[in-house]
């Protein structure tokens, strides 16, 4: 094998670690077995920033469906282990970033929401966050304004993120491409937009910085 | 932004000729620059649907249309404009823009960094969706029989029309994330190829590849429908194909290959 492939191998095998270890975070069962977890507010909650309609569809369709892939892919993972076939290993490694990512992703997500009239200021939630974004960005307002611009330019299917860099002890905005986990650029996740237009779409149609 | 600079700068030198000569000479000078100006503002418009919007009801609804093509398909149509004005205001890179917009998206290796993005996906979702629109039309067309040009290379890469249908359902399925499937004729191996590319790559990237059937798998392109259930809209889709213009296409690309030899 070429020193590219050797590298490629690792790079994949770091992701596969990666959603594993999210995903085991998360607080699922057996290594086989991601389910999807219940949203903590009715589908109708986030009136009428996001509709029930697209709730219904982004948590019980997408979500569900990312659940039930990832479910079927590690299953065929752990039997190429126990056989040793990397070949099938590697094969599989696409689906894993993708479901994997999918799972993670929108775990976060929901998490990250509440109906409007529950919204609580961020100074309130965490005087310590508040003072990060204002000491790195002058202000929310300006934080927002770039992160929403950094994520409209999302092209195709992606992620906007606010993350913390651990080893820099700072904030960051990062966009992810597909559903590629934040966990992959080092960033610990914080808060995350979904920009895949199935997020959006029903609502806002082609309108992505209305939805932001 | 250059369409006004040009046009200024025209006004300008008519208006010093025509202190010097007589009112009619500065009249025909001041015409012939601001066409000038027009012509090399050369702003792509967007073509118009071959069809009405409600056309390819009810496989793909109106509404899907409206906003597809005159939100979508605009919007890269403003992106691919606003790379072009920028490389043609520029000496080193003029000629890409020059070149048309299928040569210039093999040639992004030669566009300065921060135009190859919008190039890229402003010039590739131009080309890709007007591809789009000319493979469809009210009704469809009937399907290439195995005694036609398109019918036998179909036979000869799949085996058959039904497993031509099979194989492209299946990867436009699979794309993950934004993208779409393709009928591509391989210059190099003479056949015609199921691919896909991800957000707006076109196969014409790569040299030797010519489209000859494209299905936009971006969720905006079937989501107020379909929703979540895109292999719907896929098994839709071959309801509004149509063949005709796809069997000419084929029949240019194998031309224009054996030219090439």
């Amino acid at each position: 094998e070429s020193a590219e492939d050797v590298n490629m191998l690792r790079q994949s095998l770091r992701s596969v670690s990666a959603v594993r270890n999210a995903v085991k975070a998360q607080g699922s069962r057996a290594m086989s077995s991601y389910s999807l977890p219940s949203l903590p507010y009715d589908l109708g909650a986030l009136e009428p920033v996001v509709n029930t309609e697209i709730m219904t569809l982004h948590h019980g369709k997408h979500h569900a469906t990312y659940v039930a892939n990832l479910n079927a892919a590690m299953e065929k993972y752990a039997d190429a282990e126990a056989k040793k076939d990397v070949a099938a290993m590697i094969a599989l490694q696409g689906a894993i970033k993708f479901n994997g990512g999918g799972h993670v992703n929108h775990s976060i997500f929901w998490t990250n929401l509440c109906s409007p009239k529950d919204a609580v200021a961020v100074g309130d939630a965490s005087p310590e966050l508040a003072k990060m974004i204002d000491a790195q960005w002058g202000s929310l307002d300006a934080f927002k304004t770039e992160f929403n611009t950094k994520t409209a330019a999302v092209q195709g299917s992606g992620w906007g993120w606010l993350g913390y860099d651990k080893t820099a002890k700072k904030l960051a905005i990062a966009t992810c491409a597909n559903q590629d986990p934040l966990s992959t650029t080092g960033l610990v996740p914080l808060l995350g937009i979904d920009v895949w237009e199935h997020a959006y779409y029903l609502q806002y149609k082609n309108v992505r910085p209305e939805y932001l | 932004l250059s369409n006004q600079t040009a046009n200024q700068t025209g006004m300008r030198v008519s208006l010093e000729v025509c202190s010097r000569f007589s009112t009619i000479i500065c009249l025909i000078v001041v015409i012939a620059q601001s066409s000038t100006s027009e012509v090399l503002a050369q702003n792509l418009e967007l073509p118009k649907l071959p069809y009405d919007y409600d056309a390819l009801e009810p496989h793909i609804d109106e509404q899907t249309m409206q906003i597809h093509h005159m939100k979508h398909h605009m919007a890269y149509l403003n992106t691919l404009n606003g790379a072009l004005t920028a490389l043609r205001a520029d000496e080193s890179t003029k000629h890409i823009a020059k070149m048309g917009v299928d040569k210039a998206l093999q040639h992004l290796e030669e566009v300065p960094e921060a135009l190859r993005g919008p190039l890229r996906n402003g010039g590739g979702g131009f080309v890709n969706h007007v591809l789009f629109w000319n493979s469809m039309t009210a009704n469809g067309t009937k399907a290439p029989e195995s005694s036609e040009p398109l019918g036998q290379a179909l036979d000869a890469a799949f085996g058959s029309f039904m497993a031509f249908k099979d194989a492209f359902h299946d990867k436009a399925t699979k794309v993950f994330g934004s993208g779409w499937a393709w009928l591509v004729y391989d210059h190099a191996s003479a056949a015609v190829a199921v691919v896909t590319t991800p957000n707006q790559d076109s196969p014409t990237m790569q040299k030797g590849l010519t489209p000859l059937l494209g299905l936009d798998c971006w969720e905006h392109a079937y989501y107020l429908k379909y929703q979540n259930r895109r292999p719907d809209y896929v098994t839709a889709f071959w309801e509004v194909v149509n063949w005709e213009e796809v069997a000419k296409r084929y029949q240019a690309a194998v031309a224009t290959a054996k030219s090439e030899l």
